[in-house]
């Protein structure tokens, strides 16, 4: 089966270009990490990827067609941030919401639906916090239950904007752990990624993105002292090598 | 109590309390989707199009003046879209720029029709307070029915407005036609306005919309609950300020609307059992004299730091 193939992608924000013919080919049972600087394009690739925002030019295709009409076998994590946990609703209810799809639009959840949740919940450490109003979960155990969120939808291909962002060690443990198995089971994640100490560790291909791709191919090979000061620029702390 | 020996005026309590329930739902959705102000926006914006509509046809019928409300607080709500886009003015601003431009206009056709259009036209200045009591039958079943249908479309698409809501771009991402949701949005948004405004008028209408959605918000942790309880509240407004304001002869229903409902946001405010700030001093009071029972969810969250400045 192909995986997801992107040809020559450029996208804008405000007359602005943020991503410039980005073309990479992912393999199936890949974990990809997304590293570059701040307005490097990151999110926008996810987002253009997912036709979120709109795209200048070029195509993104999974297993030969088009993403659009794929979207059930993609599973989407946006950033935390990106939602207000003000809103009335507890955790078992979002990890549901992964599964809107699979119960058709205008049709209500049934009891079979959150017994998967439960399980999504359980798998990421949460089981016990099903009914808990989202408001009073921590950051790590928000961006569990985001996770739990796509986790039920059983995708092929995942997309994570920022996961480890601001989780404690337990969490980004947890995740990592899901995000092997996912990979275990023959499916691809992309992961936007600002940890550079972590990378090697975490990810066997790695895209170095400044609004074009500097560099994709297997960790090893590409995440190099020269690539990453390429992709970033000047004043990049590179490891410890500089006492912060 | 005319109102009561009237036999329209059941019918009438019926639709104010159809149009208070649809008003607390619709307004639970523009609180989430952080457009409470849009709604006072709008319902200022129909005032142009009711006049304009009843300049034209001569007649004082309520499907062609909800018609033309309807028209110009889409036209409103179109501008506010492109003042946004096309210039660096924030949306508040562009709201109240609207709002206060289509108000403008609106009061000086109306002065301009009231002039020229001699006794017919009379029942028009209700539309700017409100005058539930000067509906006639039909009215009252065009403005139930259309209600009828704005509940309806919330209850059957409960859990996508609920989705488009907390995680628009998750709901995008999932095939949810979120072009579709807007446009539905906006539709019934608008629509609860145009019905409301003959017994509620324009300058008070958003009031049905924000205070049951607010007031409710200090009840309950539940988006399900918060929706039925914004409903009910604005339905017991709808319906106690509607009774209230028969009891003198020509006074306006919105500000009595606008009173009953603040008090019930008054209450809440004060002992709802979420965030209502009696509930939450004694909260606090008690966890000074227990300073061990911190909640469990406390915990520390150690923030990583990426190789960046």
């Amino acid at each position: 089966m192909q995986g997801l193939a992107v040809t020559d992608l450029s996208a804008s924000y405000r007359k602005n270009n943020v991503l410039e013919d980005v073309s990479f080919e992912l393999p199936q049972g890949s974990l990809t990490g997304i590293v570059g600087p701040n307005g490097a394009g990151k999110s926008t690739l996810l987002k253009t990827m997912l036709e979120l925002h709109p795209k200048l030019s070029g195509t993104v295709t999974f297993a030969g067609a088009p993403l659009s009409k794929m979207r059930r076998k993609i599973g989407y994590v946006p950033q935390r941030g990106s939602v207000d946990w003000d809103f009335p609703t507890d955790a078992l209810d979002v990890v549901l919401m992964g599964l809107y799809g699979a119960v058709g639009w205008l049709k209500r959840p049934k009891a079979g639906h959150r017994q998967q949740a439960l399980q999504a919940l359980a798998q990421m450490g949460m089981a016990d916090y099903a009914d808990r109003q989202i408001s009073q979960l921590s950051g790590g155990q928000q961006q569990r239950v985001f996770l739990a969120r796509a986790l039920v939808q059983d995708a092929e291909l995942y997309f994570m904007d920022e996961p480890l962002a601001g989780v404690d060690a337990a969490t980004e443990q947890a995740i990592m752990t899901t995000l092997r198995e996912l990979k275990g089971r023959g499916k691809s994640v992309m992961v936007v990624h600002h940890d550079l100490q972590t990378v090697e560790d975490y990810f066997d291909h790695v895209l170095l993105l400044n609004r074009r791709v500097m560099n994709y191919g297997e960790t090893a090979e590409i995440f190099t002292k020269d690539n990453v000061y390429r992709t970033y620029g000047a004043g990049l702390r590179w490891r410890k090598e500089v006492p912060s | 109590m005319t109102l009561l020996l009237s036999p329209n005026a059941w019918w009438v309590l019926l639709s104010m309390l159809i149009l208070g329930v649809a008003s607390g739902m619709i307004g639970t959705l523009a609180y989430w989707k952080r457009q409470s102000l849009m709604s006072d926006a709008l319902s200022h914006a129909a005032l142009p199009g009711v006049v304009i509509a009843f300049a034209i046809t001569g007649v004082k019928a309520l499907p062609i003046l909800i018609l033309g409300a309807a028209l110009s607080a889409l036209i409103g709500a179109f501008l506010v879209q492109w003042v946004v886009s096309s210039s660096r003015i924030k949306e508040d601003t562009a709201m109240g720029i609207v709002l206060s431009v289509f108000f403008g206009l609106g009061i000086m056709l109306l002065t301009i029709v009231n002039r020229t259009g001699g006794g017919n036209v009379s029942g028009l200045d209700g539309f700017i307070f409100g005058q539930a009591a000067s509906m006639v039958r039909s009215d009252v079943y065009t403005m139930g029915i259309l209600g009828l249908l704005v509940i309806a479309v919330v209850y059957a698409a409960f859990k996508e407005w609920k989705l488009y809501l907390f995680d628009p771009q998750f709901a995008k991402g999932i095939g949810l036609p979120s072009g579709l949701m807007n446009s539905l949005y906006t539709g019934v948004l608008v629509l609860v306005i145009v019905i409301g405004i003959q017994a509620v008028g324009v300058i008070l209408m958003s009031a049905l919309l924000i205070i049951p959605a607010v007031s409710a918000r200090y009840w309950t942790h539940s988006f399900k609950w918060m929706l039925i309880g914004s409903a009910f509240i604005g339905g017991g407004a709808g319906v106690a300020g509607t009774l209230i304001s028969t009891m003198g002869k020509g006074w306006p229903t919105g500000p009595f609307i606008v009173v009953s409902s603040s008090a019930v946001f008054l209450v809440s405010l004060l002992f709802g059992a979420r965030k209502g700030l009696v509930v939450t001093a004694i909260q606090q009071r008690m966890q000074k004299r227990s300073p061990r029972a911190l909640p469990a969810e406390a915990e520390k969250s150690m923030v990583k730091e990426g190789g960046l400045q």
